[in-house]
């Protein structure tokens, strides 16, 4: 009986774990998040950077938030959500600071500005807010790993075009012809775009097929009471 | 008994149609191309017939692959498809890699025409959507040109000459030290050289494949006139406007600015007035609009080339002309009649 429970809970936690990573891809599915997606990855260094940011803010405000969601009064509980997350972007930006400063310089106002990132906001109103620490720190693991994965993946393709490498290793060799659009902002917005587009395409070909297999199984059954 | 039914059409206006369509009207612009096309082979040489090839066939493959149709020929049989690639084609430095020209066409067709929901439907002028992709990617191989291998009636090689940076494989680069031209408006802003008005209007100079040829242009803008292929008002207003305000400038400074004939043959003004601001989806389509968008399209030509950082600036300004067009096709509607 009690691991029947356990195995129950365990599956609900990596549901919450695992939507955020495809399903619900924060940028890709919900577009949530988009001013580092376009600003910060012109190489996937920056990309990879700005996700383990998030990783961090996210996780630790949404244990946080979940924890304190019953005395957080409701009135008030955006401006508490707040300031519970700048404690931790402060925390990230002064580390990045001391750590890698070159980094930090050039990812710039971003760090100061995952405060306000709707993304971040977004899961502690629509989820730390409303359920357990457990849920919460897996939804917000899944989601800052979809978010990387997102910002790698824009980066990637920013970065070899725009550049010829990636991490700084020459894809092309000495005589590729750099798309210089590709790292400037209008780049950003192809990429994620065309991005946008690609998981649009899939999800509703995949919707199609859903229709189509459940038209089939239907003229079945009504064929066979027919028959 | 048998009734016959009343030969009574009732139905609400118009009544008279003219009975020209798209096709037909891209058909008549694809058949003044031609000349432009050949004229381009001509001066620069077998390598920008196949740069214009190449344009065309990215344009086309596009719009067969992104419009969806699998039977038939689909929303090619228009011929705008084929109309933008060729346009694209003629706007691009004769020595550019056949990939960058590929990627041009394709991207005008993906950028500049079917993401707006196709034909009819789109802002910006599609042609030029690939052109200035091409500028902001690689502003090195847009800007570079070559000299023209034949004029009028002396040729060197026009069959033979291709320039060697046009094979280099996609995405790579062809290092080489091939003699470059400059524009004649690129040696009027960095050099202070003139260039003769009849090289400008025979088209002896370097610059895109197409916009060379001032007497070509003009002709091919008269005959498309005269087929009622497009509306005059609008070359007309463009042309006038970058006259007024170039013969102004020279006036006040003949020293500094160039006269208005130097101003309207060099580049691409001739050839976008004939071929870009006439395109029916993205201008004006009131009669004052026409005067409005040739006016303000002038004004930035002018005080782009004059002011502004580029040597060229006819791409730009049609683009952003393009971009008020709705906004003077509302304010220029006429009144209805009786109100």
């Amino acid at each position: 009986m009690a691991t029947k429970m356990d195995d129950e809970e365990k599956q609900k936690l990596y549901d919450e774990f695992v939507k955020g990573i495809w399903r619900e891809n924060p940028v890709f599915i919900q577009v949530l998040g988009l001013c580092p997606s376009l600003a910060v990855t012109n190489s996937l260094m920056n990309g990879i950077a700005m996700g383990a940011a998030v990783l961090f803010v996210l996780v630790c405000s949404s244990f946080l938030i979940s924890l304190l969601r019953n005395v957080i009064p409701k009135p008030v509980r955006i401006s508490i959500y707040i300031v519970v997350i700048a404690t931790f972007v402060t925390a990230v930006d002064f580390t990045l600071a001391a750590v890698a400063p070159d980094l930090h310089k050039s990812l710039g106002a971003f760090i100061a500005l995952i405060v306000v990132n709707c993304l971040i906001l977004g899961r502690a109103e629509a989820f730390a807010g409303r359920h357990g620490v457990k849920e919460s720190v897996a939804d917000a693991i899944g989601m800052s790993i979809g978010f990387t994965l997102a910002l790698c993946l824009i980066g990637g393709i920013r970065e070899a075009l725009g550049n010829g490498t990636l991490l700084g290793y020459s894809l092309f060799g000495p005589n590729f012809e750099p798309w210089v659009i590709m790292i400037l902002p209008p780049g950003g917005f192809l990429t994620l775009g065309a991005y946008l587009f690609l998981f649009a395409y899939f999800k509703e070909r995949s919707e199609e097929k859903k229709q189509r297999q459940a038209d089939a199984a239907r003229n079945l059954t009504e064929g066979r009471r027919a028959a | 008994m048998k009734r016959h039914a009343p030969d009574l059409i009732i139905t609400t206006a118009p009544f008279l149609r003219e009975g020209s369509s798209t096709p037909e009207l891209m058909r008549q612009v694809l058949l003044a191309t031609i000349p432009v096309v050949a004229a381009g082979t001509w001066f620069f040489g077998f390598g920008a017939l196949l740069v214009i090839f190449t344009a065309t066939v990215g344009a086309v493959a596009a719009e067969w692959f992104l419009s969806g149709n699998r039977s038939g020929l689909g929303t090619l049989a228009d011929g705008s498809a084929l109309l933008t690639g060729i346009l694209l084609g003629l706007t691009l430095p004769p020595p550019i890699p056949l990939w960058m020209a590929f990627l041009g066409g394709a991207v005008a067709i993906a950028l500049g025409k079917v993401i707006w929901g196709g034909l009819g439907h789109n802002i910006f002028n599609p042609a030029l959507v690939g052109r200035a992709f091409l500028q902001a990617a690689f502003p090195e191989p847009m800007t570079t040109w070559s000299a023209p291998v034949s004029s009028w009636f002396s040729s060197s090689s026009p069959y033979v000459a291709v320039d060697p940076r046009t094979f280099a494989l996609p995405l790579m680069r062809v290092k080489t030290d091939v003699i470059t031209a400059a524009t004649p408006l690129g040696l009027a802003k960095f050099q202070g050289k003139g260039t003769d008005l009849w090289s400008l209007f025979f088209g002896n100079t370097g610059g895109s494949i197409g916009e060379t040829c001032a007497v070509l242009l003009i002709l091919c803008g008269l005959w498309l006139a005269s087929r009622r292929a497009l509306e005059w008002r609008l070359p007309v207003a463009a042309l006038s406007s970058v006259f007024v305000f170039s013969s102004t400038l020279h006036l006040i400074d003949s020293t500094r600015y160039p006269g208005p004939l130097f101003m309207l043959l060099s580049g691409g003004i001739l050839f976008g007035s004939v071929f870009m601001v006439t395109d029916p989806v993205t201008t004006p389509i009131t009669r004052t609009g026409a005067w409005v968008f040739g006016a303000g399209l002038g004004f930035l030509v002018v005080l782009i080339r004059i002011f502004g950082g580029l040597p060229e600036a006819v791409m730009f300004s049609i683009l952003l002309m393009n971009a008020v067009t709705p906004l003077i096709n509302r304010a220029t509607q006429p009144r209805t009649f009786g109100y």
